[in-house]
């Protein structure tokens, strides 16, 4: 049943209504069509932005071809466009957060849920969600000021010699501070609330039988946690951590104060790198020539349509897993 | 009381007005322009908004005709003015200047730098700070064997474009790439946001170089290096030396020139070689009777009073010469009948 037909069915089955029932099912209709209008809005709104974005960019995507996502050249001077380093540092600085965020986060909102006694749940849960409200370009101050020189000396150094990390070619060359690792750790900390936020309703909303009934077999608390009440938030778990990932994906200040801007794919994390949000928020003022913001463009609309599907699958594994738990809580 | 009251009313009626003229366009002569925009309202009650989006942007808006004026460091080049609706003047404002920064371990005098060496070291064909074209140009330095690690804008700006004109100046290999832009394919090094990311990522790196505007370089207190010019003297960066080399490049100006003028490497005594004007652009036939005559008053007032506010903002004069050439030039606005 929609929204619509609800207060038309009221009005029919309550015949004999007075004046007053009849307005307010005028009102109603009002309302709703109002409601519709506002959510039809939205998706087209979307719709517009990536037509948009589809239209301005497609002189260089047409130009280009596949070469535009693979090739390394930007040269804004000779009219030469390729986003690939950008495409590549969006994902592994994305990919760096997750890998840092994702274990704190579950670990957080573990202890929340499960662990934490009532008088901390409410203000180390505030504390975390806080996180989510300080502005990008605050992250970006503190990353230069103290996360670049911690990084510089004593951390890089560190990772590189100490542990004789650079064997790996992740961890080698020489430390500066902007790096592709200085921007996943900041992104890190940037995304952290969205999945500790997320994973911390999902784990509240598995069921107190599921809990009981592991502990009734003799289960311990670790058991529990790990044999009943992870399995069962697994899927709201991950929509959190790939909500967080579409954060990372867009993500421009802080990580354009951070990464180095270098369009050029390095395999030392230690590097500097791009992504396509600084890149946009770079070049995008002071481009004149419509080679250019052609170029320009087609890189929003490749972050668009990338960070579109990351949502779309977010939503589909949440849904899924809000309805399972409602469905067996009832 | 009262006199308080009617202030305020006076000052809400006063706001409620729109504003007369619009612009949009460069970041770095922000300060200046709105200096004189706010001591021109003072003046004569004619208010001007401005806003500093960049070059590209407000070449873009005048291009579409949403601003009545646009503002930009880079003059305009011949593709962006075939775009225009009709043709644009310039008119150049205040001069800029772009300093060598540097942060080089146990050196605290000043370095003495020349433009292909600088050349080189932004392209990473000098890599250590004890390479011998560096320490023969600083005998009295004990330079030491660090790398040297390049910093430059990663945003597009006016600044870079100056900085990569005068490079294509001095050196070939330059010129041919990575060329002159707003923002360039760069070799080497390790891009920072605004004059703040490349200042902040030079001072905290030791072996650091990297390119500020003179003003932003002043006001911090950053060292920045001596540099030749094309007359072979050393020259440090000051409002003097960056007016000099203006007045070197406009005392030989055609009569007929459309100031779209490039400075860098000025063959003056004297003259300081990474200097630029910044312009503002009008449209040479003004659709708009009083917004024009507006405009024109303005411009008019820049020349004869804006000038002497400038380098207490750190940006340097035009030099006294160019003030009559120019004034000549507002003639040629045609301001349309109403």
């Amino acid at each position: 049943m929609t929204i619509h037909d609800s207060p038309q069915t009221f009005v029919r089955e309550d015949d004999g209504a007075t004046l007053r029932i009849h307005g307010s099912a005028i009102g109603d209709r009002v309302y709703s069509g109002a409601i519709t209008f506002f959510a039809v809005c939205v998706p087209l709104l979307l719709l517009a932005v990536a037509w948009e974005l589809g239209v301005a960019g497609w002189p260089a995507l047409h130009k280009f071809g596949f070469g535009f996502l693979t090739s390394s050249d930007w040269d804004p001077v000779k009219g030469e466009f390729g986003a690939a380093p950008a495409i590549y540092g969006t994902i592994v600085s994305s990919i760096i957060a997750l890998a840092l965020a994702t274990p704190l986060a579950i670990g957080v909102s573990l202890f929340l849920s499960e662990l934490a006694p009532r008088w901390l749940k409410q203000p180390v849960g505030f504390l975390v969600d806080l996180l989510a409200a300080i502005p990008s370009v605050v992250y970006g101050l503190w990353g230069i000021f103290v996360l670049l020189p911690v990084l510089r000396d004593p951390v890089m150094p560190f990772l590189r010699d100490t542990l004789q990390l650079d064997r790996t070619g992740l961890f080698s060359g020489p430390a500066y501070g902007p790096s592709m690792l200085a921007a996943g750790i900041i992104l890190a900390i940037m995304v952290l609330p969205y999945i500790a936020s997320v994973s911390r309703e999902v784990l509240m909303a598995v069921p107190r039988s599921q809990r009981e009934a592991a502990l009734a077999l003799g289960a311990t608390r670790w058991e529990a946690i790990r044999g009943a009440v992870l399995p069962y938030a697994r899927s709201g778990i991950v929509g959190g951590v790939i909500l967080g990932l579409g954060r990372a994906l867009g993500e421009t200040m802080a990580v354009t104060m951070l990464i180095g801007n270098r369009a050029e794919i390095a395999t030392s994390l230690f590097a500097p790198g791009y992504t396509m949000a600084s890149l946009l928020a770079n070049e995008f003022s002071e481009a004149s020539s419509d080679a250019h913001l052609s170029a320009l463009m087609a890189v929003a609309f490749v972050l668009f349509v990338i960070t579109l599907i990351v949502n779309a699958i977010a939503r589909w594994l949440v849904w899924r897993v809000s309805r399972g738990t409602s469905g067996r809580v009832a | 009381m009262l006199a308080v009251a009617s202030a305020l009313a006076g000052s809400i009626a006063g706001s409620l007005t729109a504003q007369d003229l619009n612009g949009a366009g460069a970041t770095f002569p922000y300060p200046i322009y709105s200096k004189w925009f706010s001591d021109y309202a003072t003046a004569t009650g004619v208010k001007i908004n401005y806003q500093s989006i960049g070059s590209g942007g407000g070449i873009r808006q005048l291009t579409e005709g949403t601003v009545d004026f646009g503002a930009s460091d880079a003059p305009m080049s011949d593709a962006e003015l075939a775009k225009m609706k009709s043709p644009v003047l310039h008119f150049p404002t205040v001069l800029g200047a772009v300093v060598i920064t540097y942060n080089i371990p146990g050196i605290t005098k000043t370095i003495r730098l020349t433009g292909p060496v600088v050349a080189d070291i932004f392209a990473g064909r000098i890599t250590k700070w004890n390479d011998a074209r560096i320490a023969s140009l600083n005998a009295g330095l004990k330079l030491p064997s660090s790398d040297i690690l390049v910093v430059h804008r990663s945003d597009g700006s006016g600044t870079t474009y100056i900085f990569s004109d005068y490079l294509s100046s001095v050196s070939r290999a330059w010129a041919q790439s990575p060329g002159k832009g707003k923002e360039l394919a760069w070799p080497v090094g390790l891009g920072g946001k605004g004059n703040e990311g490349v200042a902040g990522q030079v001072k905290q790196m030791p072996g650091a170089i990297g390119y500020v505007e003179l003003a932003y370089a002043k006001q911090n207190s950053l060292p920045f290096a001596d540099l030749r010019n094309a007359s072979g003297e050393f020259i440090t960066p000051t409002i003097e030396s960056v007016t000099t080399a203006a007045a070197a490049v406009t005392s030989k100006l055609p009569a007929n020139t459309d100031y779209r003028l490039s400075i860098v490497n000025a063959a003056g005594k004297g003259a300081y070689p990474i200097s630029s004007f910044t312009f503002l652009l009008v449209y040479q036939a003004q659709p708009d009777a009083t917004k024009g005559r507006k405009l024109v008053d303005f411009l008019r007032w820049y020349l004869r009073n804006g000038e002497q506010s400038a380098a207490s903002l750190d940006y340097a004069p035009l030099p006294a010469s160019m003030i009559a050439q120019l004034q000549k030039r507002l003639d040629t606005i045609q301001v349309a009948s109403s």
